[in-house]
This record gives structure tokens, sequence and C-alpha cells, in this order.
């Protein structure tokens, strides 16, 4: 019995980081409505902002979020201009195609820059509280893990409160609903849309630097990590961040009790169940709209 | 578009191409050549099934490898059990359809980006499952090895790639095409003047996961030795869709067109730069898709437009 909760309780912790990473996907995908399959490997890529801050400059891996989030802020926004500015000026049929073909050559050409410059070898930081557990009962919680899970949500929050307050942040859910009707009331989609997107690529940074604080990093995370957080964002659903929060919870759960209860080799069956059942029930997911 | 026509004349032109690809071996070329074509001919076949469903129904299916791999674990496991390696491949590929017709009615719930999300994340989902209940390499056995022929591997790749193009050109000048493109249109029309947007889908995706599941078959018969997840990993679909999306998606010769550049471009790259190649070919990519958005037919139709108005004005 406490190896199963001990089992569900890690399930719960990563979850929380596919919530996060899912965040980010769900604001893009929802706002814009391009899928951005290289999302995967702006969250690499923001775990190894924060390697390297710890490596070259011993910056504590959770303070590095202060120089990871504004800098994966600017390489959002240079994506944006560079390439998925030009995709979002094709019809929605037209850019769901056009973005899965330049993110995926972008996924490509990350992927082996990151082989290229820094080897695939799989990097963790270490940190001196790395190793310390909380014990409740027959449980042991690792802290740092914790400590992500706490900020996930932190992050979430402070999002949430972001769309809702923000009178950019309100333009950019107004985007989201109907973009047509936000452009007749006098909003510069073009900015909401750039907004969205370095947003979504900030959320993923973070997400990178938890993810190599409590597992580790290498170049060939990406796919995995996009995989994750495709399959939380179409559990949730889209609208809610908090839901897509739940979702990551829900899916890390999942795949904690199936490993449990069938071995690991069929852990992905039961959540190939899981997602087929929700889709057949709920197409527009859990906390769809 | 001229109902037809237009296909038909490019299906005799590929067949063609096709029918002469036919005498190479008889010219005995090295191996590595005919290594080359049959890369190429995989490759059409593999972008010809995609086209399909992505071209003619208008959905975008990301889970293209798993039939292509179930294909490929049926028919490995037939043929090394002693079964006629046709027969095999058959049998891989009535497998794939039937995971497809199975997964197809609840996938089709799905509409646009969904149906791609939730394609994607079956298709991931049967590739770790694979790879974790059969982690180990699958190597042929020594006699098998010993009598192994080029050939006779290349053979069915010409006669796989002329399946699927006359498979395809059948498609774009029937009815059921017509059906298929009314959806692709728009669904609720097409539903509306009373064409069954699931059942042709359906049909659709059933067609297109037949012959993923015959290029699959052609794998695992061509391949020596490979690790029996491989063939699921989601590379296969992407080059399937970058192929098409690159030669022109929802025509004949696009997916043609797009796999004989996809494939000597990756090689050449390959050889030239043997470290940087992903990255070069990654860039190349994005810049292809900004500069060509509507892939290489569409981008020769406006080439031969701008030409016939120069003429006119002149």
């Amino acid at each position: 019995m406490s190896v199963l909760a001990q089992q569900l309780l890690l399930g719960l912790l990563i979850g929380g980081l596919y919530g996060l990473a899912a965040a980010g996907l769900s604001l893009v995908f929802g706002v814009m409505r391009v899928l951005n399959v290289a999302h995967g490997e702006l969250i690499m890529l923001g775990g190894y902002g924060a390697f390297w801050l710890a490596a070259l400059f011993g910056v504590d891996p959770f303070a590095s979020l202060v120089l990871v989030i504004p800098g994966s802020l600017l390489l959002g926004a240079l994506l944006y201009w560079g390439l998925f500015g030009f995709v979002v000026r094709a019809h929605e049929e037209t850019r769901i195609k056009n973005s899965l073909l330049i993110g995926f050559g972008l996924a490509l050409a990350l992927h082996a820059l990151a082989v290229r410059l820094w080897t695939a070898d799989e990097r963790s930081i270490p940190t001196s509280y790395g190793g310390a557990v909380l014990s409740v009962g027959e449980l042991s919680i690792p802290l740092v893990r914790l400590a992500t899970l706490t900020l996930a949500l932190v992050l979430i929050g402070a999002l949430q409160l972001l769309l809702s307050r923000w009178r950019w942040g309100k333009a950019i859910r107004a985007t989201a609903e109907d973009w047509q009707a936000a452009l007749l009331t006098g909003i510069d989609i073009r900015r909401a849309y750039l907004l969205a997107f370095a947003l979504g690529t900030a959320l993923a940074g973070a997400a990178g630097t938890l993810v190599t604080v409590a597992y580790s990093v290498s170049p060939s995370i990406g796919l995995e990590w996009t995989l994750k957080a495709l399959i939380v964002v179409v559990l949730a659903g889209l609208g809610s961040m908090l839901g897509t929060f739940v979702g990551g919870l829900v899916l890390g759960l999942a795949e904690a009790a199936s490993a449990a209860t069938f071995g690991g080799p069929y852990r992905e069956i039961v959540g190939l169940v899981i997602f087929v059942v929700v889709l057949a029930v709920r197409p527009r997911g859990l906390f769809g709209r | 578009m001229t109902a037809g026509g237009h296909e038909r004349r490019w299906a005799i032109v590929i067949l063609a191409a096709l029918a002469l690809l036919a005498l190479l071996p008889l010219t005995a070329p090295r191996d590595d050549v005919l290594n080359f074509v049959f890369l190429i001919l995989l490759a059409i076949t593999l972008a010809e099934s995609w086209n399909i469903v992505a071209g003619y129904a208008g959905q975008v299916n990301l889970g293209h490898a798993a039939f292509f791999g179930l294909g490929a674990l049926v028919t490995r496991m037939l043929w090394t059990e002693g079964a006629p390696v046709l027969l095999a491949m058959a049998a891989g590929a009535g497998t794939a359809t039937l995971f497809a017709l199975v997964i197809g009615v609840a996938a089709f719930r799905l509409r646009g980006a969904y149906f791609a999300i939730g394609t994607l994340a079956l298709g991931e989902i049967l590739r770790t499952t694979v790879g974790n209940v059969l982690p180990e390499i699958s190597t042929l056995p020594a006699a098998t090895i010993a009598s192994y022929r080029l050939t006779q591997r290349y053979y069915l790749a010409l006669g796989l790639a002329a399946v699927s193009v006359i498979a395809v050109a059948a498609l774009a000048t029937s009815r059921l095409g017509l059906g298929m493109r009314a959806i692709r249109e728009d669904e609720e029309a097409a539903e509306s003047s009373g064409v069954g947007a699931l059942s042709l889908k359906l049909t659709a995706l059933a067609l297109s996961t037949a012959l993923a599941g015959l290029a699959g078959g052609l794998f695992a018969y061509y391949h020596i030795s490979y690790y029996p997840s491989h063939p699921f990993g989601p590379h296969w679909t992407f080059d399937a869709l970058l192929m098409t999306f690159i030669g022109g998606v929802g025509t004949l010769q696009g997916p043609v067109l797009g796999a004989i550049l996809y494939i000597v471009l990756k090689e050449y790259l390959a050889l030239r730069w043997v470290d940087i190649h992903l990255l070069i070919f990654g860039a190349l990519f994005v810049g292809i898709v900004l500069l060509l958005p509507g892939g290489l037919v569409q981008a020769a139709e406006r080439a031969r437009g701008v030409l016939g108005g120069a003429r006119r004005a002149a």
C-alpha cells in the first residue's frame, strides 16, 4: 500500500511539470491556433540555460529562473518575428500545417545544434540540498521535486493573474476567443500573438529549468516533453490554465497508477485507454469550453 | 480543376518512370545505387499513403508511423516464422487497417488540430509500448541472410510504389475522391448534401493505412536487423508529412516529387556534412516552407502562370 502511495506521490510531483510544460503550449495553441511541435526543444533550451548558469557562474538553479524566464521571453519574441509571425498570416487550416512544418524543422535544427554545442550527454545540476527528503508517515517526499511542483503552481497562478488582470492579458484572451471580434474592437492582434508566443516560450524555459533541477536535461528530451504537453493539452482542453495544470497532475497520477498496477512496460497502454476514453466522452477535453 | 485529366497524365508519366526503373537491376549497378533508389521508392509509398488522408480527406494524421510500424511488426513475425513474405505483408497491412478502423471511430470525433494531436499521441504510446515489450533487436537468422537478394526487395518496392500511385490516381478521379474533397473543403456543407463524412474519412484512413502497413512490411523484409520499435518512430510520420507538403498535398505528383527531393537532399547533406547535416537540413527545410508555402506543385503552377502572362504580354 505504501509503495503504491509513494509511486502516486512521485507521479503527482512530475505531473506538476507536465502541467507547466503544457500551459505554454496551450497558450500558444489557444491564441494563435498553431501547433508548436518544437515546444519540447524550447523546454530543453531552458534546461540548458539553468545548467550552464549553475556550471559556469554557480547560480542556484531555482534562482536562475530570474534569468531564464526573461531570456526565454526574448527568444520567444525572436522566434515569433523570425518564423511564427509568418505562419499566423495564413488561414487557420494552413496555419496548423505550416506550424507543423516549421516546428518540425526548428526541432530538428535545435536538437542538432544542442548535440553539436553541448554533446548528447545527460546533465543534471548538483546542489547541496539535492538529496533532502521530507518524511510524512511512511512517505518520503523529495524536497526538490516538491519545490518544483510548488513553483509550477505559482507560475501558473501568476499567468492566470496576468491573463485576467493585465490589459494585454485580456487582449490575449479576447484574441483566443474570437480574433475577428477582437480585431473589430481595436485590439492589435499581432501584438497579442507576439505576447502569447513569448509568454509560451517563457513558460517552456521555466519548465525546462525545473525539469533539469528535479531530473536532468539532454538534447533528446524535447520530443518526449512535446508529446506529454500535447497529451495534457488534449486531455485538459483549452481555455483554463488551472485546468491545464490539473490535467498535468492527472496524467502524472495515471502513469504512476498504471505502472504500479500493470508493471512498467504496459504503463503507456493505460495512458492510451484513458486518453481514448476522455476523447470519446469529451472531445473538447476535461476542462475545455 | 479539370476533373481527372490532370491526374491521369501524371499517373502515366510516373508509371512510365517506374517502368524505366525496373530496368535498373538488369544493368547490374552497384548495390548502393539500388539501395538509394529503394529508399526513394519506399518514401514515395509512404508519402502517397499519407497524402490520401491529408490531401483528399483533409485530416492531418500524425500517427501514421503506428500503421507503418504495425505492418512491419506483423510481417516480420510471420515471415521469420516461415510464412511467404507476400502473405505476411498482407497480414501486416490487414492488422494496420483493422487497428486504424478501431482507432478511427474515436479519433475522427476530433477536429483539425485535435485530430493531429490525438493521432500523434496514439502513435507515440504504441511506440513506447512496443519498445518496452520487445526491447531486443530483431535480426534475421543466418540462413535468411545468406539467401538475401537485394533485387527481390527492389522489385517489391517498385511494385508497391506503383500500386500507391495507381491507388491515389484512381481515388482522385473517382466519386469517392470527390466526396473526400468535399469534406476537406467544408465538412458541414458536404454532410448536408448527403456525403457521409465519417464513413468517407474511415475509407480514406483504411486505404492509407493499408498502404502504410504494406510499406512497413517492405521495411521488415528489407532490413536485416533493427529494433522493433524503430518503425514506430515519429520521424516516419514527419518524413511522410514533409515530403507530401514540400511536393504539394492533395495532388498525385506532389508526394512523388517531394519524396525524391527530400531523400536526395537528406542523403547528400548526410554525406557532405556528417555531423551537422540535421542542423542544415532543419534550417533548409524551414526556409523551403517559408519561401514555397504551397509546395513544389503550386510553385511550378505560379511560375507557369507568370511565364504565360509574360508571353501573352509580349
